[in-house]
């Protein structure tokens, strides 16, 4: 089959549509930050459309993930990676010769950015060649760059480029400078004056000392008196720059297209598995989950929030793993308990899990299930909203409205602690009759609140609490476990800390 | 070329780690009362005083060739002072120099080491001076072989070839580079030739130059920036020699740093030696033993730190400890107990550097290392803080301690009643010695003492300050088995006048 894409299998039915603008739900999810450092240091792929982008059915998603299996073998990883290095050099050194004045120069310039194209092109050629490939994306690249590799066009493109730079590198000359006078002339062999001045004084050697080797910037510019001694060296090797001259004019396209495509799609897979390597590192899990778009069983086992973990290893402070899962009738998790006790990064990365999975990438966890959604909803409380308190509770609801509205059978809402401006009365009334609307329409839901009575609300639901060490109420696990909801008992022991207890203000006042 | 005159084969690092405890020993054996008659408000020669006296050479070899050397040094004064200004004035000149340098240019980096290196000559050749004149009288094996090395390395045809150099770089042909076509077509690995017109050439050359082609091109007069991109040009090609240039003078610098360095230790000794004469204080040259063995014996030892604030002759004394560990010196208060102690520990380090030491006679072994472990005056209101603070210390000195070290104790654990210091003391003792650790004890724990007194094991040594029967102090130690009072009520009774 003919080599189309390495992110999408299929050409035309409108799925090479790149989507320029993150999804509703990022910033809630802090899959904004996520997707920040998986491409931070490759804005000239410009891969955050890539990101932006969900996948429709399983099979695009598994094309994805073969081509990351393979890639996971080292050897086949390195040899893209170094590929993707020497093109980025290429673009570079092509930007650079587009701003040079002296047309000799230039030409050289191009001359090389044609040799590091071909150095690139055939360096990955002959690593994929041996490389046990699987995917049927890399298995079709590989076809398309051995043909092209083997081409008339490239191999006397790659002949000629080695013999023009054979000949310009044999060139030495000499320069003989006194005041304003310059004689430019053939190199003759003499004797480096340098090294006889140092070994006179060799015997004062003591060790390490000062190094007075001035650095002088080399600009890839050259001044005027540089360009006339340059100009007068092509004057004593004249068939050399004329052949230089000749092959700049015949050459002006030589990069393949697709090629060019392939450098910028592969570092999608690029930057996620070098994104990954980080928390490897630190003995976190990826897997490739197992993805379906019929059943709700959904689960994942050792997953963690990529976004917070990110900082946390940042901070080198430990990340904290969860399990959750899904069976039978159960599709709701309430998430309850203490608070700063981990439920709102529990919320995120379910949302966080089954958005990666949509786009083709590993998730974190030792191994999961994921639901292939069409839409996530996302309901957060914003902290800013907090002065006008009827509006909020107007804005919740409009809000869940919405949801309500557009969400289907197949999509996931994720709402975190929402009606928080009302009394506690109102506010199980309106989750209780909200709650009854998701169940209703089957929704995949994870719901943080603190109205326990939502915990055991049906066999739809699945109660989720974060919970603290026994000892020390303080400390928190960040642990969030399956069991019923428990009330206050964390409260009060953390007033016992905090000595605000009645017996410790009477103590204490007394002071 | 090397000076070698601190150690046989390597250099006298003067950035060398100070052992751990510097601070403690400096402060317990007034050591900085030394390090002042040795430098003689020079702050270099008191560097240099303290680096050596502070890290102590365990190796007999090396104590014995700095003896041999400091013996030619006090033979020829003069000679060693001259040397030694010599160095200080290189350095110093070279100072000057540099301070005009403008190192982003090689041109001005070459121009600038040619000047410090004709300076350099100069002063090389002063030293070859010396050795011509004075190398017979010396005859220690440090001095003949830097003489000899001075005389053999710097000859006068040496000399010339330095000058024709110098001369060659100032370019008076022009400046002859050869360069490659790099990437970019501009040039690369610029190389710097004799130029050819000096070359001698054949007559046929001559009559017939070979006709290589050749382009020439002149700056123009009002061309502006020209000029300074030549001389990039021409930069790039002497970079190399004017580093090569200029690391070669600060190799010279620091042969002459060196030399300033390892002399200045023995000028110090001289001061020192001058100081003691004054006061007519003997010193002489002590004999080391190996640290595995035990020795510790001398004849008139004083304290050299007393003997130099006192400006006269202070009380000597003597011992004989034979292959015995510990020392614990019980007696009178201000008896002379802790200027014995001192003076143990300054003859000590100063064997240990190579010098002379304060007494008639003096053999000891070396030790791996010297410990001192004081009583702290400081926070006395907080008695347990204090033992605290002890034990800490000592905790301390056992993380770094080896065998055959030597530790001073002075007056410690006594922040506690006598039974529990004694218990402390006791214990930390018994396992420094059988770690053959040797220990001078000063001491008011009568406890501590007398249980080590009767356990007569042969390995102690008792001393104890000498007392008249009206109560005077000799400054004297006598051997004696410690007695139950320090004498607290001579002390009273001469600071309260004897009333009541």
């Amino acid at each position: 089959m003919a080599f189309n894409s390495i992110l999408f299998e299929k050409n035309g039915e409108g799925v090479r549509k790149e989507n320029p603008e993150a999804p509703a739900f990022f910033v809630d999810l802090n899959l904004d930050q996520i997707i920040d450092a998986i491409c931070a240091g490759r804005k000239e792929y410009n891969l955050k459309p890539f990101f932006y982008t969900p996948l429709a059915d399983v099979d695009s998603i598994t094309y994805r993930h073969e081509i990351f299996r393979d890639l996971e073998v080292k050897t086949v990883f390195e040899g893209i990676k170094i590929f993707s290095q020497k093109m980025r050099a290429l673009r570079e050194h092509l930007a650079r010769a587009e701003k040079l004045y002296y047309k000799q120069q230039m030409e050289r310039f191009f001359l090389e950015a044609v040799e590091i194209y071909c150095d690139a092109v055939r360096g990955l050629a002959s690593s994929l060649a041996f490389a046990n490939l699987k995917s049927r994306g890399l298995v079709a690249f590989r076809e398309y760059l051995a043909d092209y590799v083997g081409s008339g066009p490239f191999a006397s493109l790659l002949s000629e480029t080695k013999k023009r730079l054979a000949d310009l590198s044999s060139i030495k000359y000499s320069l003989l400078i006194k005041d304003n006078s310059v004689k430019v002339s053939n190199y003759e062999s003499e004797s480096d004056y340098s090294s006889e001045v140092e070994e006179t004084f060799a015997k004062f050697k003591q060790g390490a000392v000062k190094d007075y080797i001035v650095k002088f910037s080399d600009s890839p510019e050259m001044n005027h008196v540089e360009a006339k001694i340059l100009e007068f060296v092509a004057n004593l090797n004249p068939g050399t720059f004329s052949n230089l001259a000749d092959y700049y004019l015949k050459n002006s396209s030589f990069l393949d297209k697709t090629i060019a495509v392939f450098d910028r799609e592969i570092q999608f897979y690029i930057a996620c598995l070098e994104f990954i390597e980080k928390f490897k590192r630190e003995g976190l899990k990826f897997c490739y989950p197992l993805i379906s778009n019929k059943s709700k069983e959904v689960y994942a086992y050792e997953e963690f929030d990529l976004a917070l973990a990110h900082k946390l290893i940042g901070e080198n402070s430990p990340v904290v793993c969860n399990d959750f899962y899904l069976k039978g009738k159960e599709r709701i998790f309430v998430v309850s308990g203490p608070n700063q006790g981990g439920k709102t990064t529990f919320a995120r990365t379910f949302g966080q899990l089954h958005y990666l999975a949509g786009i083709g990438c590993l998730v974190p966890g030792r191994e999961a299930r994921i639901f292939l959604s069409d839409n996530i909803f996302t309901h957060f409380e914003k902290e800013e909203d907090i002065e006008n308190l009827r509006g909020k509770l107007q804005d919740d609801l409009i809000r869940i409205h919405d949801i309500i509205g557009w969400a289907t059978p197949n999509s996931i809402t994720i709402m975190n602690e929402i009606f928080t401006s009302t009394t506690l009365q109102d506010a199980i009334f309106l989750s209780e009759k909200i709650m009854e609307k998701i169940i209703g329409l089957d929704l995949l839901c994870v719901w943080v609140t603190f109205i326990d009575e939502l915990a055991s609300f049906g066999e739809q639901t699945v109660s989720m609490v974060s919970t603290v060490v026994p000892e020390n109420p303080a400390l928190r696990t960040y642990k969030i476990i399956r069991r019923p909801a428990d009330g206050l008992a964390y409260a009060i022991s953390l007033a016992e800390r905090y000595r605000l207890t009645y017996e410790h203000l009477k103590g204490r006042m007394k002071e | 070329m090397k000076v070698f005159l601190m150690y046989k084969d390597r250099d006298f690092d003067l950035a060398r780690e100070l052992p751990w405890n510097e601070q403690a020993l400096t402060q317990d054996l007034e050591l900085n009362t030394l390090f002042g008659a040795m430098s003689r408000g020079d702050n270099f020669l008191f560097e240099v005083a303290q680096k050596a006296v502070l890290s102590s050479e365990n190796d007999l070899d090396t104590i014995l060739y700095r003896q041999g050397i400091l013996r030619d040094c006090l033979k020829n004064p003069a000679v060693i002072r001259n040397l030694y200004d010599i160095a200080v004035e290189s350095i110093e000149n070279k100072k000057k120099h540099f301070f005009g340098i403008f190192l982003r240019y090689p041109s001005s980096v070459l121009y600038s080491s040619i000047e410090i290196m004709r300076m350099f000559m100069d002063m090389l050749g002063k030293l070859r001076a010396i050795a011509d004149e004075h190398a017979a009288k010396f005859e220690s094996e440090g001095f003949t072989v830097f003489f000899t090395i001075l005389q053999k390395e710097l000859s006068d045809e040496y000399f010339a070839k330095v000058q024709s150099h110098l001369e060659e770089l100032k370019f008076p042909a022009g400046t002859l580079i050869s360069a490659r076509l790099a990437a970019g077509n501009k040039g690369a690995d610029y190389l710097l030739h004799k130029s050819k017109e000096d070359r001698k050439k054949s007559w046929i050359e001559r009559i017939f130059p070979k006709k290589t082609p050749a382009y020439t091109f002149n700056i123009h007069p009002r061309d502006e920036s020209g000029p300074r991109f030549l001389g990039e040009i021409r930069d790039r090609g002497i970079n190399l020699v004017a580093n090569a240039l200029a690391q070669s003078a600060d190799h010279i610098l620091s042969f002459f740093s060196m030399l300033q360095t390892e002399l200045a230790f023995y000028v110090g000794c001289l001061n020192l030696h001058e100081r003691l004469a004054l006061i007519e204080e003997p010193v002489s040259f002590p004999r080391p033993v190996a640290s595995a063995q035990r020795r510790h014996a001398f004849k008139e030892l004083y304290d050299v730190c007393l003997a130099l604030k006192m400006k006269q002759k202070v009380v000597g004394n003597d011992l004989n400890a034979g292959n015995k560990n510990l020392t614990i010196i019980t007696g009178a208060n201000q008896g002379g107990k802790s200027t014995f102690l001192r003076s143990i520990g300054l003859a000590q380090l100063m064997m240990q550097c190579g010098m002379f030491v304060p007494t008639e006679s003096f053999s000891a072994s070396v030790c791996e290392s010297l410990i001192t472990h004081y009583k702290r005056e400081e926070d006395v209101a907080m008695e347990s803080g204090k033992l605290d603070e002890e034990l800490k210390r000592m905790s301390e000195i056992v993380d770094n301690i080896k065998p055959d070290s030597m530790l001073l104790f002075n007056e410690s654990f006594a922040a506690t009643n006598e039974r529990e210091g004694s218990e402390i003391a006791g214990q930390i003792v018994r396992a420094l010695i059988e770690r053959n650790i040797k220990v001078f004890f000063v001491t008011h724990l009568y406890e501590f003492a007398q249980n080590f007194f009767e356990k007569e094991t042969g390995e102690t040594i008792f001393l104890r300050a000498d007392r008249l029967a009206d109560g005077r102090r000799t400054f004297k130690l006598i051997e004696g088995r410690p007695l139950q009072t320090s004498f607290g009520k001579d002390l009273y009774d001469t600071i309260f006048g004897g009333q009541g």
